[in-house]
């Protein structure tokens, strides 16, 4: 059986950049793969290739078999970018008209998608207004219908809860799982790792151009941090002191908090122990099991990227 | 605070090329151009083109034809111009009056037999040799020049002749006796030997010739000059119209909805084609209105060009279609486009003919002219609903302005790969 997406070896340059530096990936039907990073690390190269969008210098795309950008898989691919990528003086059946006269629908069948599209993201009722008109969570919602309206098996979706209200958050996530329930395969790029761990099956973060990581999320924990834990404490005292001490027994001072990193939750006492032998007062003290962001931080570190 | 909102004003506007360019260049390009048109470059006044034709071959003919060739102000045609290099014979009557129709010249002179018997006259004799004078109406300065010029002509050019004139007729109805004759003839025949050696001033006044004024185009016109209006006024605001719908491909674009369109499965090559459709269409219906228009309001004569008006129209729209594709296409912005069709399109509209009639401005600006979408359209509208012309006399016409097209719809076409792929 074909592959929804199989990228091999993808490279591609704008100057003396690899902004995709040989990427190899697959997507399986029905499978939701989350694509994380930080600011200018590939992302958007790496999906805009895959939509047609980019011709890579090197390497391979297949999409169900087809290579990226040629009528099949333009047929087999939806892309719903970051952007709201509509037409603001259109109704709502108006863009998902267009849209789906643009990719070849007519008739019936138009009709048909159009307005499952339209219940899909619970826009029936507003069918008849105008984009412009509509909230951002509406827009949204059509912006992610008008990438869907001629049923794709393989959809992209570039951060498609940018800027809506938490409410409108929550019903793009029971559309997405919804669209999960029918088999579509995703690709779902996000900063918000929260979204990656309920959405995404499988999780690959992008980095300089290259996958640095792959796997479900508890495969990525354990590969960053194995069975080791987190202790976050805040200390009252001189900084410089309290970041000699922090640097002198494995961990991190990062915004005033204190990082360790231990094997084992009884290993806290010990290193308050310390603390208060070193004359630091602790203010307070918490354990926590690393998660998506930790090990993202800890691939990726904590330097600002834009 | 007033100097902090000037200081902010004034560093938007220095890094904003189109609205510099709106505020300084477009104003100074402006001015140079009516002043080129109407001001002082006198030593490129454009001379008025009249077609001479001597039927009459008399030595009164000659002189007032010669006198006609001194005249600095107009450029007199008495034979077509050379075909490949072969001499062109003569003007006659009949083949004048089709040049003056086909628009060669706004004004044609006939000097008829027996001119030379009688050059002027004096009231509304019998006698009186009548000078034909073929006029084109949508030319509203040529045939008064022409006229006035025919009489300052007749008294600078012949001013022996004039004399002799007078005398025959003093003869004829007062009587001379011969001693007065004998002293007369005296007279005219120092006053010819000053005349054959320049000695004489070329200005005299008195005299008269009498000319027989005939409009050979636009005759049955109810309002000669609005049909020209409506294709001028026409035509630029379709070059206006069609830049702000190709416009939409820049707001497309910086939205991502063009990304989404290229990522179905229209082209760039078919998503181009639809937009100049579309801009065709637009201006189709644009002009249809200005013309349609122009029948109810100002008795324009559309219903009987319909051919004619068609085939104009939509190869105007066609080359306008593409000329705002492909500014667009060049533009970065919106803002950027703004400018640069607010610049292209008032500069082609003045020197195309869409504020003036190109016959007003000096000859080397009415061939600039030739260079734009306007000067075209507007002669294939004037040969439609003006001179009445058979549509199959639209070909220099249809043929420039769909080149035109052709060409700027493929330089469009290639700068628009900066949006195809990266």
């Amino acid at each position: 059986m074909l592959l929804p997406l199989h990228v091999e070896a993808l490279v591609k340059r704008f100057g003396r950049t690899r902004a995709v530096d040989g990427v190899t990936l697959e997507v399986r039907n029905g499978e939701c793969l989350g694509l994380l990073g930080p600011n200018g690390a590939g992302k958007s190269t790496l999906i805009r290739s895959i939509a047609g969008r980019v011709i890579p210098d090197s390497g391979r795309i297949a999409i169900f078999g087809a290579p990226a950008g040629s009528g099949a898989a333009r047929d087999s691919l939806g892309w719903i970018p970051q952007e709201l990528a509509l037409y603001p003086r259109l109704t709502c059946r108006e863009n998902l008209a267009s849209f789906g006269r643009y990719n070849g629908l007519g008739g019936e069948d138009l009709d048909r998608n159009v307005a499952q599209c339209l219940k899909w993201a619970t826009l029936s009722d507003r069918a008849g207004d105008l984009v412009k008109n509509l909230s951002g969570g509406m827009k949204r919602r059509l912006n992610m219908a008008a990438g869907l309206i001629h049923r794709p098996k393989l959809v992209l979706m570039d951060e498609p809860t940018v800027g809506v209200d938490p409410q409108s958050r929550n019903h793009i996530f029971e559309m997405i799982e919804q669209l999960r329930r029918e088999g579509v395969s995703i690709i779902y790029t996000t900063h918000y790792m929260e979204e990656a761990e309920r959405l995404c099956d499988r999780i690959a973060i992008i980095d300089h151009g290259k996958i640095i990581a792959d796997g479900t999320n508890t495969e990525l924990v354990r590969s960053a941090f194995g069975s080791r834990s987190e202790v976050i404490a805040h200390f009252t005292g001189a900084p410089e002191l309290i970041a000699t001490w922090v640097a002198g027994h494995g961990g991190q001072a990062v915004d005033g908090e204190a990082q360790f990193s231990i094997d084992h939750p009884s290993a806290i006492g010990a290193l308050l122990d310390a603390a208060a032998q070193a004359g630091l007062d602790v203010a307070d003290v918490a354990l926590r099991k690393p998660n998506l962001e930790s090990v993202f931080l800890q691939l990726t570190g904590r330097e600002l990227r834009d | 605070m007033i100097s902090a909102i000037i200081r902010t004003a004034m560093v938007s506007l220095r890094r904003d090329r189109g609205a510099l360019a709106l505020a300084f260049v477009v104003p100074v390009v402006f001015f140079s151009i009516f002043a080129v048109i109407f001001g002082g470059q006198r030593d490129t006044t454009p001379k008025v083109a009249v077609i001479l034709v001597d039927e009459d071959h008399s030595r009164a003919s000659q002189r007032l034809i010669e006198g006609f060739q001194r005249e600095g102000s107009l450029n007199v045609k008495t034979r077509p111009d050379a075909a490949r290099g072969v001499e062109q014979p003569e003007y006659t009557a009949a083949s004048a009056e089709t040049a003056v129709k086909s628009g060669i010249a706004p004004v044609a002179l006939i000097v008829p037999r027996g001119f030379g018997d009688n050059p002027i006259s004096f009231g509304a004799g019998a006698d009186r040799s009548r000078v034909q004078m073929l006029e084109d109406q949508s030319d509203m300065v040529a045939p008064q020049v022409v006229a006035g010029l025919l009489q300052k002509v007749a008294m600078t050019s012949m001013p022996d002749l004039m004399a002799e004139q007078g005398y025959q007729y003093f003869d004829r109805f007062a009587g001379l006796t011969p001693e007065q004759r004998e002293r007369i003839d005296r007279s005219m025949t120092t006053l010819r030997a000053l005349e054959q050696d320049g000695t004489i001033a070329r200005a005299a006044d008195g005299g008269l010739i009498s000319v027989a004024r005939r409009s050979v185009v636009g005759e049955k016109k109810n309002n000669p000059m609005v049909s020209f209006y409506a294709a001028a006024i026409g035509v630029m605001f379709l070059l206006f119209t069609s830049t702000g719908a190709a416009g939409s491909l820049l707001d497309e674009a910086e939205s991502g909805t063009l990304d989404r369109v290229l990522s179905s499965r229209v082209t760039m090559t078919r998503l181009l084609i639809g937009k100049l459709t579309y801009n065709t269409l637009l201006g189709f219906s644009q002009l249809t209105l200005m013309f349609v228009w122009g029948w109810a309001v100002f008795k324009l004569d559309f219903w009987s060009h319909i051919p004619g008006f068609v085939v104009m129209g939509v190869i105007t729209s066609i080359a306008v279609g593409a000329f705002g594709i492909l500014l667009a296409s060049v533009s970065s912005t919106r803002a950027q486009l703004g400018a640069l069709s607010t610049l292209l399109v008032l500069v082609m509209s003045a020197i195309g003919g869409s504020m003036f009639p190109r016959y007003l401005m000096p000859e080397k600006m009415q061939k600039a002219g030739l260079a734009t979408i306007n000067a075209w359209a507007i002669d294939g509208f004037t040969k439609v609903f003006w001179r009445d012309e058979p549509v199959s006399h639209l070909w220099p016409q249809v043929l420039v302005l769909a080149g035109v097209a052709v060409v700027l719809f493929a330089i469009a076409r290639r700068l628009a790969r900066r949006w195809e792929y990266a």
